[in-house]
């Protein structure tokens, strides 16, 4: 599904990523962990197209396709899917109309027809109450006054609606209290599927005990520097990401 | 002989060449006393309006353009302009949409409207008698069964002369400033209504005008009398691109509300706003106002998008005890627009409560300027007044200004001003194009919700179309 080779990018002039490659397949679970400043954020956000951040080498595929020739809508119409660790507000704009627009845009570019109202108004009522967040929040404008855990749950809200292929949560566990966390975490692993591949991007592996995750990657100075199991997260904890810079070294 | 001689001498001759001919359709650019007694013959004018036309026309010369607002344009020689003609004649109009400028057709297609309204918009010669007479009809007869009184200001002034005599001029004075003068000398015509005591309006005045509008010619002139204890929505406009040969606008708007009565008066602007590098475009300065008597209140509520110099503050005057004045507005400028617009509350009477939310946007190139007074008179005792002014930025090209004045002389006043301003964030963009959603579906969705306020104000079916005459409006915003 995702295929990841050599991958170099710069944000700002500086480099970031130097040399990452990955393969993810339809129906599996990656985590990324990796000190601060390693590159994990930064992944997620070339991934996705942020303007700003340049692609100086290697290629990405999705779904079989060049995503550096696509635009930042495009790929999300082949279902990439980012949730964000700080999502913006947009006053005046209500979360139903939102999340009605981006399910139009994407139904649109696979030649869906659109949902009625009606019928949308259902699903989103549904997406709401599995991620525990009261009604009102749909008629809210997108994040607008909602805490750190109320803009979390309401990415999570967006991608169960939005059901994309790759689902890539960016730090979506920080910040999170225990029962928000399990809210999380539930969301996700009610979504796995076949036919769906997810990319957590995490500091802690607290995070990993509610979602089992297939690989383990860690992310150092721009590059994958060890893959392993759900093991390798709990060595992490208990040793911490100095013993593997001084392995690399 | 030079060239510049030739020159010189050719458009000597066809200067001199001219004739007026009274008999004619169109008179040749100028303006005096003359001008001014064509208008009038024409339209078969009772001689107290001639008077009052030639009075406003002498004041009007002593006046100076005003220079005062935040807006650039070429110098406009009021004797180049032609101030009176016909309607074009079946045969000079276009005779299909075949005709019409592909761009033109495309907009309106964009903003969903019907075909036939499209005929009538782009000024085709279509046959007057389609289906919207007929609805004119059942419109007329119903008001007519409500003693609503709804015509052109032409018609009232021999159907109504006491009403008109009485009112008109009554808000906006001749003399208040130099395009209201022009206008009172030479308007070419506009509407009239009348809701007598008590009434309830029982439509909105404006399905029936958008279909009957065009050629209402460039110095229009609106007069709307509530009487006491009585009720009217008012909508001027159409989300329409209108076109338009003549290049300066001045339009005078009256509104007058009795005791107890209420005007709800609401504009969507579009006139021709130009090209992208500013060619053409229409310009337009307004004069707006009404007067609130006794537990009366007025709103406006505008919506302005067109127009390359908009130059514009509908107003009111709080006259009566517990009057409130109300003024909405979403004025958006594209490209190489400028808009310098805002509103007056005057509290004269006690009690007396005005709200002002004012939501500028500005993208491409242009200017964006809010412009509003706040007076509050010596026996206006608990006058109150909140004033919200936002302003959105979109690229890095366009201004966005705010001059407020505030000026209180009872201490029992109080006025409150908040403003903001913000840009459409790189951020916002990106979180929507990451959901799916293209750069302009975007910034159209941003800038809708950040005008929310104001379109909640709106008739029903035209906050929709607003939104969508954003949207248009807005494209080729995002680089």
């Amino acid at each position: 599904m995702l295929s990841i080779k050599d991958l170099h990018a710069e944000v700002d002039g500086k480099t970031i990523l130097k040399g990452l490659s990955l393969e993810i397949n339809a129906g599996e679970v990656h985590a990324i962990m990796g000190p601060n400043g390693s590159g994990k954020s930064t992944l997620g956000h070339v991934l996705s197209g942020r303007p700003g951040y340049e692609i100086t080498g290697g290629s990405v595929e999705f779904m079989g396709k060049d995503i550096f020739e696509m635009e930042t809508e495009e790929r999300a119409h082949l279902g990439l899917f980012l949730a964000f660790q700080y999502p913006v507000e947009i006053p005046g704009v209500s979360n139903m109309e939102f999340l009605k627009a981006a399910v139009d845009a994407v139904r649109e570019s696979r030649d869906e027809e659109a949902f009625d109202t009606v019928s949308f108004m259902r699903k989103a009522r549904e997406a709401c109450t599995a991620v525990d967040l009261d009604q009102a929040f749909l008629k809210r404008g997108v994040n607008e006054g909602f805490s750190g855990g109320e803009k979390k749950r309401n990415e999570l809200m967006q991608m169960m609606l939005l059901e994309p292929k790759l689902c890539i949560l960016d730090e979506t566990d920080s910040g999170l209290d225990i029962d928000a966390l399990q809210v999380v975490a539930n969301g996700v692993n009610t979504m796995r599927a076949e036919d769906r591949a997810f990319l957590l991007v995490t500091h802690y592996q607290r995070l990993l005990d509610y979602i089992k995750p297939d690989f383990v990657h860690v992310l150092a100075d721009g590059r994958i520097v060890k893959s392993g199991d759900k093991t390798l997260a709990l060595e992490l904890e208990e040793k911490g990401y100095g013993w593997l810079e001084d392995e690399v070294a | 002989m030079s060239q510049e001689q030739i020159d010189k001498a050719i458009a000597k001759d066809y200067a001199a060449g001219f004739t007026t001919d009274i008999e004619s359709d169109t008179l040749p650019p100028g303006l005096t006393e003359d001008t001014i007694r064509f208008i009038s013959a024409k339209k078969n004018e009772p001689e107290w309006l001639l008077e009052w036309r030639l009075e406003a026309f002498r004041v009007w010369l002593e006046m100076e353009v005003p220079e005062w607002a935040h807006v650039h344009y070429p110098e406009i020689n009021f004797q180049e302009i032609s101030y009176y003609s016909q309607p074009k004649s079946m045969e000079d109009r276009p005779q299909s949409l075949d005709e019409i400028d592909p761009e033109l057709l495309a907009t309106y297609e964009k903003l969903g409207i019907p075909l036939h309204e499209q005929e009538v918009l782009a000024g085709v010669a279509v046959d007057v008698v389609f289906d919207s007479v007929s609805v004119a009809t059942t419109f007329r007869e119903k008001l007519a069964e409500a003693g609503v009184l709804f015509c052109s200001i032409s018609e009232a002034v021999h159907a109504y002369p006491d009403l008109v005599r009485k009112y008109l001029g009554s808000v906006v004075p001749r003399k208040d400033n130099f395009y209201a003068a022009l206008n009172s000398a030479v308007f070419s015509d506009g509407s009239f209504v009348y809701i007598p005591k008590g009434v309830r309006c029982p439509m909105e005045l404006s399905t029936y005008f958008r279909i009957n509008e065009a050629n209402t010619g460039q110095f229009e002139r609106t007069l709307i009398v509530a009487d006491e204890g009585s009720h009217v929505s008012y909508l001027e406009g159409c989300t329409a691109p209108m076109r338009d040969e003549n290049q300066l606008h001045a339009a005078v708007v009256e509104l007058v509300a009795m005791d107890d009565a209420e005007i709800k008066y609401s504009t969507v602007q579009n006139w021709y706003p130009g090209d992208a590098e500013g060619k053409g475009g229409i310009y337009n300065f307004v004069t707006k106002r009404g007067l609130a008597h006794t537990n009366a209140k007025i709103s406006w509520t505008q919506v302005e998008t067109g127009s390359a110099v908009t130059w514009k503050y509908p107003s009111c005057i709080l006259r009566g005890d517990n009057s409130v004045g109300e003024f909405y507005s979403v004025a958006l400028t594209n490209n190489m627009q400028q808009a310098d617009t805002g509103t007056k509350m005057i509290h004269l009477g006690k009690n007396t409560r005005s709200t002002i939310i004012s939501k500028g946007i500005s993208a491409g190139k242009s200017s964006n300027a809010y412009r509003g007074l706040v007076r509050v008179g010596p026996a206006a005792k608990g006058a109150r007044n909140y004033t919200q002014c936002d302003s959105l930025l979109i690229g890095d090209k366009c201004a966005a200004h705010t001059f407020p004045y505030i000026e209180s002389k009872n201490p029992t006043g109080i006025v409150e001003h908040e403003a903001t301003t913000s840009k459409v964030s790189d951020d916002q963009l990106y979180l929507c194009q990451q959901r799916g959603l293209d750069p302009e579906k975007a910034v159209s969705m941003i800038v809708n919700g950040f005008c929310k306020e104001v379109f909640k104000e709106l008739p029903m079916e035209f906050a929709v179309e607003a939104g969508k005459l954003l949207e248009v409006s807005l494209e080729g915003s995002v680089g």
